[in-house]
């Protein structure tokens, strides 16, 4: 197929074929003809037609906010904190740079996302192995929904439910158990892999789906054991899958603070010293808040080349 | 320092292209009117969870709704959750008035986004606690800026079950070897300093500290010191007050600041828990309705406000939200009946004891000159304490 | 399957379900704390009653925040849909300048986490002098969503034979029909799937909602939130969760049979 081939309906589908019934004949569709001969002839006029909305878009609403909170970034709160000094400056950057407790908390905060993508990596290899070769096929599609309900349960409630769960004293695992690992930086490790476990169950589980049982079944004939062929066959076809779920965990933990408030004791994150500073001091949280993003963004030029863009 | 001309003009530029003009027209008033005119029919608020309830909550829980049908102002309530967020939704223009607290109403004033008061438009201003009148945190150089709400004390408590003995000061809190390590709690806000500043104000005389509000570097340095120590010590920071509530009942925190309503809801489920006004006086809140300067429903809110201060609302504002009524009168009709009593509501040496939040600002708020740390300092020494 | 020996074959299975047990647990706390007698979430509950299921149904705030949340999530999604199909057709079947980039685009909204996109979003907002309102709320959430539908549809354009198209185009049908009687019905599927997650992700958003919602109305998740403040509503929360969850089994069922597992998360829809 070349792209001049086929086409694209310009917008919105054109409403020009009523439904039902054969072709539509008579004048809106001798217009709609028309058009579509100018299409034909015209392949710019087609991608002109498709590209403009979802580019629009973004650009004026998406990286529009980026750059006005960017441009934020360089402006400063007074005095008194009862207003902001709208005159370019880099008195916060220079702030988030000379200050150790901004780099300390972006570092834990790095470390936090990256542990939990570990864990959640970990935790989804062989469930996602299970359910897409191990269990019987009709239980299959059983099972991937029951991985999918949890994420549809609401994250706050399910946040406040690991408060009652990892309370020390008192909480579920301390009186059932008998211990807890507490409301603290395990606590956030701990939640945090459990919130986003599904966004890595699931696209490892389509990795494997669409990975033929006949290739693992050559790999054992030609003599390669259940430890080689996952090494040398699935671990490799499933990267973009992993990364792709790596893009949710990591990028979910790096900006959480609704759940670090919850059990994380007074761990303070990125996330929480910009939504605390989204209200006291607009200008300082644009500045920090800009930490993420160069964060991401290397993450995402990084594995542009694994393919796991498509897999999200 | 400033980053060259060109790349700040380009930036700027950028932000411009996306941003079009932002710039208000809208009128800002900058005195009190003389009457209160015709409803405009709407009013839309910024106030604290459980000020201004619909039924919408729990439907025995609705004074909002008897309002709109009495004055024909339909009510828009948007709950701030802390002060710098009413703050900052106040900055926006687009509301009538708000619920401040002191660590917010200095603020506002200062920045012009409430509008002076015209008290004796407020026919149950007359019946308002003189205390609460004519304070630093709601008005400025003789003029009026808002009609007090209800106020509360920022009280110690403990888990007497573990907590042995009992404790009588803020020292609790902040020393260093503490044995409650780890179940200690404080407020979550920059305000909290204050709290520090507070017990310095007995424990390090040579500091020569007068008031919390109004503190020199040197001061402030100490009561930010002081924090630091205690950080190590804490089990959670706390805002959310049903978190704390459920932490102290629970026993993952046995000591720590509170307010008299999370008391009153824990109790029930752990009678260990006591609360204490330490010897060294407290901190407080007292919140205040103000006016926006931009308000588009003035009429609305000054009816708004004369209603809100009515002995049978304050009565019903009171007993949900777990606050001493700004309105003495309301006393008589509160359920329960001894609502203002646990509250000491109407007790005045009590009310003098408490050093009611008020923001912080480079002119120091107690006269005492003009080199004060200003609160985008506390802002940013409060980030840093919690490490 | 032969290849994977028995012992390992149990040791997955138990494994498996020892995760889906550790998934599930949290939820089973929640459900079992919306029966409690106590109003706190402390361990063990105090006693069984049903009186906050039967309190919840009169809750008036819960109903409401309900309706808000579906509308702006059928509202975003809508949107999403028109903008993620546009975009996965010129991504797919034109190579222009720019496509990289707006790749890229396209899944920075998810890719850079909520707190980011909401405080953006709402500097953007108050720059251009746009007050907040429900249509603030749905053109956010709308955001983060085209890509998920994006994703669905470029991944069955992908696979999609050009041959019907042609064929549709040489007997004569012109665009507007080969798209409505060829295209749209082999790429139904796909949008159903990236409809129903797009719709699924607004519903449950919290943080980017935040700094973009109105006063005077609240979403579901925001209801929640405002009513965890208060301790005395835990148990109606608590009640209102369990209620959501268990009718979502209705969305994942319906993206079950048509995407065949992964919800339409991963693009791979049938």
């Amino acid at each position: 197929m070349t792209a001049s081939t086929i086409g694209a309906p310009a917008g919105p589908p054109d409403p020009a074929g009523p439904g039902g019934g054969g072709p539509p004949v008579g004048m809106r569709d001798g217009r709609a003809r028309q058009v579509s001969r100018m299409l034909d002839r015209h392949p710019r006029a087609r991608l002109f037609g498709v590209l403009t909305w979802p580019t629009v878009w973004l650009l004026l609403i998406y990286v529009g906010s980026l750059v006005a909170l960017f441009v934020t970034s360089f402006y400063r709160l007074n005095e008194d904190g009862t207003g902001i000094v709208k005159e370019l400056g880099v008195s916060n950057y220079r702030q988030l740079i000379d200050t150790d407790t901004y780099r300390t908390i972006a570092l834990r905060t790095l470390w936090i996302a990256v542990l939990v993508t570990v864990i959640d990596v970990a935790l989804a290899l062989p469930i996602a192995y299970y359910i897409a070769k191990v269990a019987k096929p009709r239980w299959r599609p059983l099972l991937a929904a029951a991985v999918l309900v949890p994420l549809w349960g609401s994250y706050l409630v399910k946040a406040f439910a690991w408060r009652a769960i990892l309370g020390d004293p008192g909480g579920v695992l301390a009186e059932t158990v008998g211990t807890s690992p507490g409301y603290g930086l395990t606590g956030v490790v701990v939640v945090l892999a459990y919130l986003w476990l599904p966004y890595m169950i699931l696209p490892i589980y389509a990795g494997l789906e669409r990975l033929p049982d006949s290739l693992l079944d050559a790999s054992g004939d030609l003599g390669a054991g259940f430890v080689r062929t996952l090494r040398s066959v699935v671990i490799p076809v499933l990267v973009p899958s992993i990364v792709a779920g790596a893009v949710f965990t990591f990028s979910l933990s790096l900006g959480d603070y609704i759940a670090v408030q919850l059990v994380g004791g007074p761990t303070q994150t990125i996330g929480s010293v910009v939504y605390a500073n989204f209200t006291a001091d607009l200008p300082f949280a644009a500045a920090y808040a800009v930490v993420p993003v160069v964060i991401m963004v290397v993450f995402l030029l990084g594995i542009r080349r694994t393919g796991a863009l498509d897999n999200l | 320092m400033r980053i060259s001309r060109t790349a700040g003009a380009t930036v700027a530029l950028l932000g411009l292209v996306v941003a079009g003009c932002g710039s208000d027209s809208t009128s800002k008033s900058t005195t009190a009117p003389n009457k209160v005119g015709a409803g405009e029919g709407a009013l839309s608020i910024v106030a604290w969870a459980g000020y201004a309830e619909d039924g919408s909550t729990d439907p025995d829980q609705n004074w909002v709704t008897p309002f709109e049908q009495q004055t024909g102002c339909k009510v828009t309530v948007k709950t701030g959750n802390t002060s710098d967020e009413m703050f900052q939704l106040m900055s926006s223009g687009e509301y009538d008035g708000v619920s401040a607290s002191g660590d917010s109403s200095v603020r506002m004033i200062d920045a012009g986004l409430v509008a002076p008061v015209n008290t004796a438009l407020i026919t149950n201003y007359a019946d308002i606690s003189p205390l609460l009148k004519d304070t630093v945190y709601n008005s400025s150089g003789g003029t009026n800026y808002g009609i007090p709400h209800g106020w509360g004390a920022n009280y110690l408590m403990y888990n007497s079950a573990v907590v042995t003995p009992a404790p009588d000061s803020w020292d609790a809190v902040f020393a260093q070897d503490s044995p409650y390590r780890g179940k200690i709690t404080a407020y979550d806000a920059p305000i909290y300093i204050a709290d520090a500043a507070l017990y310095l104000k007995t424990a390090r005389p040579d500091l020569a500290i007068k008031d919390p509000y109004s503190l020199t570097q040197k001061q402030f340095d100490a009561a930010v010191a002081l924090l630091k120590v205690q950080r190590s010590n804490i089990g959670e920071y706390w805002s959310n007050y049903s978190a704390s509530q459920q932490a102290f009942e629970q026993g993952t925190i046995v000591l720590g600041t509170t307010w008299q309503i999370i008391y009153n809801l824990a109790l029930p489920n752990n009678a260990d828990l006591k609360t204490v006004s330490p010897k060294e006086g407290s901190t407080g809140w007292s919140d205040t309705w103000m006016v926006s300067s931009k308000a588009k429903h003035p009429n609305c809110m000054y009816m708004w406000m004369d209603y809100i201060t009515s002995p049978a609302v304050q009565a019903q504002v009171a007993s949900w939200f777990g606050e001493a009524p700004a309105n003495p009168k309301a006393c008589g009709l509160i359920d329960p009946a001894e609502h203002c009593d646990v509250f000491k509501a109407t007790d005045a040496a009590f009310a003098k004891s408490i050093a009611f939040w008020a923001t912080p600002r480079k002119k120091c708020l107690d006269g005492s000159g003009s080199s004060c740390v200003p609160f985008s300092d506390w802002i940013k020494a409060w980030t840093v304490i919690k490490g | 399957m032969s290849s994977v020996p028995a012992g390992v074959r149990w040791g997955l299975r138990a494994y498996a379900w020892l995760v889906l047990g550790l998934l599930y647990a949290p939820l089973l706390v929640v459900a079992v704390f919306s029966f409690n007698t106590g109003t706190s979430l402390a361990w063990p509950p105090k006693g069984f009653t049903g009186s906050w299921w039967a309190e919840a149904v009169h809750n008036d705030g819960a109903r409401e925040a309900l309706l808000v949340s579906l509308r702006t999530a059928a509202l975003a999604t809508l949107v999403a849909l028109v903008l993620g199909t546009c975009a996965a057709f010129a991504i797919q079947r034109f190579r222009f300048f720019g496509r990289e980039p707006l790749s890229l685009m396209l899944v920075l909204p998810i890719a850079l986490p909520g707190i980011v996109t909401g405080i953006a979003l709402n500097a953007g907002l108050q720059r251009a002098g746009i007050q907040l309102g429900i249509l603030t709320l749905v053109v956010a959430h709308a955001t983060f969503c085209i890509v998920v539908v994006f994703n669905n549809v470029v991944a069955r354009l992908r696979r999609m034979s050009p041959n019907l198209e042609e064929a549709s185009a040489d007997l004569g049908a012109h665009r507007g029909q080969t798209f409505l009687y060829v295209t749209f019905p082999l790429m139904r599927s796909a949008l159903v799937a990236g409809g129903l997650l797009a719709l699924g992700l607004s519903f449950d958003e919290i943080v980017v909602t935040t700094f973009t919602a109105p006063a005077g109305s609240e979403t579901l998740p925001q209801w929640i939130l405002n009513n965890l403040n208060r301790g005395e509503q835990q148990p109606i929360v608590n009640v209102v969760a369990t209620a959501v969850m268990l009718l979502s089994v209705i969305p994942v069922w319906l993206a079950q049979r048509l995407t065949g597992g992964s919800g339409g998360l991963t693009g791979r829809s049938r």
